[in-house]
């Protein structure tokens, strides 16, 4: 079957199996950035933004895309670069495996939560698991990140 | 320094986070065949009969493959260095699978969805065998898991299979009984750590080609590129030259992928068919079928005078290693050799230790590596002791732990396997790093408890740690520099980067080397075609061992460049000097830049490529030093645990970069933090994970990590490359110890089985009530 789907800007039709999930369909369009870790939506590194706003492509059927705006991280180099770099001043990237993944869900909250406090980035986030940096680092970094840009 | 001990933003961090394609499964062939496996559903039994025919006829699928199939070549997949201190016991398949999980075949086909429905079509009958499942009752039982004769080891590891014992080890320095008996203060208690997951975030995976030579390709998301092209060869009898192991970008390791797992598997498909094939682990095979960490038994006895001089340990361990035996006699050290040193004032220390086989998921290598099991029973034990003897347990470690300038003899007895080497420690800021935690904590306010509410108190505790940088005399990693027209170099290197920026740190060491900036050094690492060989990513080892051959290479790199440099500007070598972009003749009389110099070299006269090498072996360890701190809140109530703060101060000597240092610490932290408050791997009766997914295994969110603070001691190494230890695997364990210990000072109950959680303390607390 087809979806009609606005791919990071682009209007497409993507051939689709029924059962088939979100992430795979974008890894096959050729979204690599899109990762897999858990198959239980537990880890969130295959958070992609469907209309804005961050949604688990392991666990979506790519059928509920349809009529929908998809965006990954090839959709939004420019902003995510920005991010990288306070990411890494801080160190904070790692194996980059959750990057991806986490970089939208931090632009996904910026976009939400006007000047959020610490515990309100803790909550928005807390579905995107790192088993590398320990989240301190990525705390410091997201922390610079909204303080300059506000 | 100028680009050493600088944070400077690691190399690729920033195309990672762009989402680049550079993992294994981004990296597979389009038209890779998708390999699946048929596992275990049992924890013990023979294959009587399986039946592949009806899978093959299914269209779409290229090859099923069972033991029939594949040489009967035993392996051992521990990807260590050769010969393996762990015992040879895995075929790739067997008749016989050993926990649930176990590999019984193989199935290639063109789709996903065809591979696992031939999955379906496979026909097993198992005869089922006696599972042993208990790891107390292991030894000697009547089941013995690994009866057939090919299993051995390659050199004395105090194997016996015939009694389930994988490996074991014993050593005593002194007489700990007669020290014990005469000792005024004893304290024996028992303690249980359990199996944890590594649960990198990047599943494992492989994928494998014939090249255009019909040589071997495997791109593998693995820590040891060079082992895992060994187990290959040792497994389909192949030539070494026939393989080539590639490691893309790693999502991850912590010792999961030092061991190869699915690299044969895929090998043999690609083998077999002549076709790219791929395989990549579901969550629920990476935790069922790769490794957890080596589940422990510790029973430990101290022994102190009255004043507080502890004058013995005796530690007996029990290890469970699973069904295999990978790092089943290194792991187990490591809980003595690591933890044991730390009070180096004893008259007597014994170690005894027994690792069984049973039916679980194999254990294997896993950051901490057997130390941070050691370091909890031991630093339980030495916080019991402090309370029987009345004395602060910051006072009582004070008073006993090793300093700079001083030795154990354990250095010497007791290795990775084997032998270890004698070390005084000419680097070692444990004192410092003991006073400033306690200030970060607040330990004098603190210590032990405040009461904060009817059902809310608080509580400090603490732990030490060690562990090593490399294994000395052991692992070797080499460096390859080359000088490219425009005077910037390729940096080549077998050392494993898995996310923990080991490609920028030894950059930054060959720039420091060199005196030129590290942006000006191109990184690849590692292909077993195109890099020099290199160890692996274990044991702590990448900073100080592959960092030693950087540094040894570039200074070689720096000589040809300041002879070539002579010849050009006409002087005697040792007349010119070299700043980082040029090179001047010490008289004044002349310079030309590296950039002309190389341009020059590759295209006008005296045309020749400069390419400089070198290796390091360690001939020491040198253990980077941890003092941890807990602040908890118990919920008397509930047994709830916050974790209000955790401070530590490591001495892993100069940091080659500050923030990846930090972070490491801070990541280990966590891992550690999750072993001692929520993970554990646990089974049914039958043997089967219950907790197969990360829905169930719980590690640390975000919310659970509330406030960590990490510093560094000032101190330098001589024998590390610019002063650096190694800082990868400490940051992990101290925390199970000193969460336990701070526990204990909120409640006055004492967890002596991880992880500490709240039914355990809730119900210890009822205990002590009635």
């Amino acid at each position: 079957m087809k979806i009609n789907v606005q791919l990071n800007g682009l209007a497409l039709a993507l051939e689709i199996a029924p059962h088939e999930f979100l992430l795979d369909v974008l890894r096959r369009y050729g979204c690599l950035s899109v990762k897999r870790g858990c198959d239980t939506s537990s880890c969130g590194v295959c958070t992609v933004l469907m209309d804005g706003v961050p949604v688990l492509s392991c666990s979506l059927f790519a059928a509920k895309a349809d009529g929908h705006s998809i965006t990954t991280v090839e959709g939004l180099q420019r902003e995510v670069a920005e991010l990288a770099d306070f990411m890494t001043a801080e160190g904070a990237d790692q194996c980059g495996y959750c990057n991806p993944g986490f970089a939208l869900t931090v632009l996904a909250m910026k976009r939400e939560l006007a000047a959020p406090t610490e515990e309100q980035i803790r909550h928005y986030l807390a579905g995107n698991l790192c088993r590398c940096t320990g989240y301190v680092g990525q705390m410091r970094a997201i922390a610079k990140y909204l303080g300059v840009k506000e | 320094m100028k680009e050493v001990n600088q944070p400077k933003p690691k190399l690729e961090g920033k195309g990672l986070m762009l989402g680049r394609p550079v993992y294994a499964d981004d990296l597979a062939p389009q038209n890779a065949l998708i390999v699946k496996v048929l596992r275990s559903p049992y924890a013990f039994a023979r294959i009587k009969t399986i039946r592949t025919e009806k899978a093959l006829q299914l269209p779409g699928v290229a090859c099923v493959l069972t033991y029939k199939d594949l040489p009967r070549n035993i392996i051992t997949r521990a990807g260590q260095g050769y010969p393996e201190p762990s015992p040879y016991d895995k075929f790739v398949l067997d008749e016989v699978v050993r926990y649930c999980g176990d590999e019984v075949a193989v199935v290639a086909a063109v789709s996903e969805a065809i591979a696992e429905a031939a999955l379906e079509f496979i026909e097993v009958e198992y005869e089922l065998l006696e599972a042993v499942l208990d790891f107390e009752q292991a030894e000697g039982n009547r089941s013995v898991l690994h009866p057939e004769p090919e299993a051995h080891s390659k050199f004395d590891i105090g194997m016996d299979a015939s009694r389930n014992i994988a490996a074991s080890y014993r050593m005593n320095v002194g007489d700990v009984d007669a020290v014990l008996e005469q000792c005024e203060v004893v304290v024996r208690d028992r303690y249980y750590t359990q199996a944890q997951a590594h649960v990198m975030l990047e599943p494992h995976a492989i994928s494998c080609y014939l090249d255009m030579h019909g040589r071997l390709t495997v791109v593998s998301s693995t820590q040891t590129p060079f082992h895992a092209r060994r187990v290959i060869g040792m497994a389909f009898d192949i030539p070494r030259k026939d393989i080539r192991v590639i490691k893309p970008r790693v999502g991850g390791g912590f010792g999961g992928k030092q061991m190869t797992h699915g690299e044969p598997l895929v090998a043999a498909v690609t083998l077999k068919t002549g076709r790219p094939a791929k395989l990549v682990y579901t969550r629920r095979e990476v935790f069922e079928s790769t490794f957890s960490r080596h589940p422990m038994r510790f029973d430990i006895a101290l022994g102190a005078t009255r004043d507080g001089r502890i004058k013995a340990i005796d530690m007996n361990v029990l290890s469970d290693t699973g069904a295999y035996g990978e790092h089943a006699l290194t792991v187990v050290m490591g809980a003595g050799s690591k933890p044991l040193p730390l009070y180096n004032k004893v008259d007597a220390v014994r170690f005894n230790s027994v690792v069984v086989y049973t039916n679980h998921t194999p254990a294997g290598a896993y950051r901490g590596y057997g130390a941070i099991q050691g370091l909890f029973a031991l630093e339980s034990a030495i916080d019991q002791l402090a309370e029987k003897l009345g004395i602060s347990p910051a006072e009582l470690r004070r008073q006993n732990m090793i300093a700079e300038g001083e030795t154990s003899p354990i250095f010497k007895i007791m290795g990775e396997g084997g032998e270890g080497v004698a070390m005084t420690m000419d680097s070692c800021k444990l004192d410092y790093c003991v006073r400033r935690g306690m200030e970060l904590i607040g330990w004098d306010r603190k210590f032990p408890r405040q009461t904060v509410g009817p059902n809310k108190v608080r509580g400090v505790g603490m732990a030490l740690a060690m562990q090593g940088s490399g294994i000395a005399n052991i692992d070797m990693a080499s460096a390859v520099l080359k000088l490219n027209d425009d005077g910037f170099f390729n940096l080549m290197v077998g050392a494993t980067d898995i996310g923990t920026g080991s490609d920028t740190i030894l950059a930054q060491i060959a720039a420091e080397a060199l005196n030129v900036s590290t942006d000006q050094i191109i990184v690849y690492s590692s292909d077993t075609d195109l890099t020099p060989f290199d160890k692996g990513a274990y044991a702590s080892s990448t900073t100080y061992v592959s960092g030693n051959a950087v540094k040894k290479a570039a200074e070689n790199m720096k000589r040809l460049i300041e002879i070539e440099g002579a010849l050009k500007l006409r002087v005697a070598e040792g007349e010119v000097e070299f700043d980082g972009t040029t090179l001047r003749r010490k008289d004044g009389k002349g310079s030309i830049s590296l950039k002309d110099l190389a341009t020059g070299l590759y295209y006008h006269a005296n045309q020749k490529q400069l390419v400089a090498s070198d290796s390091y072996v360690g001939q020491k360890s040198p253990p980077p030093y941890m003092a941890g701190f807990a602040e908890v809140e118990v919920d008397l109530e509930t047994g709830k645990i916050d974790l209000l703060h955790y401070a530590a101060v490591v001495d892993c000597g100069t940091t080659i970069n500050p923030n990846l240092a930090r972070i490491q610490v801070e990541g280990g932290l966590v891992q550690g933090i999750g072993m001692a408050l929520y993970e554990e791997v646990r089974y049914t009766e039958q043997g089967r994970q219950l907790n197969n997914n990360m829905l169930f295994y719980n590690i640390p969110n975000r919310l659970d990590i509330h406030h960590v603070t990490v510093e560094f001691a000032e101190s330098y190494e001589p024998s590390g490359p610019y002063g650096a230890k190694s800082v990868g695997e400490i940051g992990i364990d101290t925390p199970p110890a000193a969460i336990a210990n701070a526990v204990y000072n909120a409640t006055g109950v004492r967890i002596k089985d991880l992880p500490i959680t709240p039914e355990k303390v809730l119900m210890a607390l009822k205990q002590r009530r009635q």
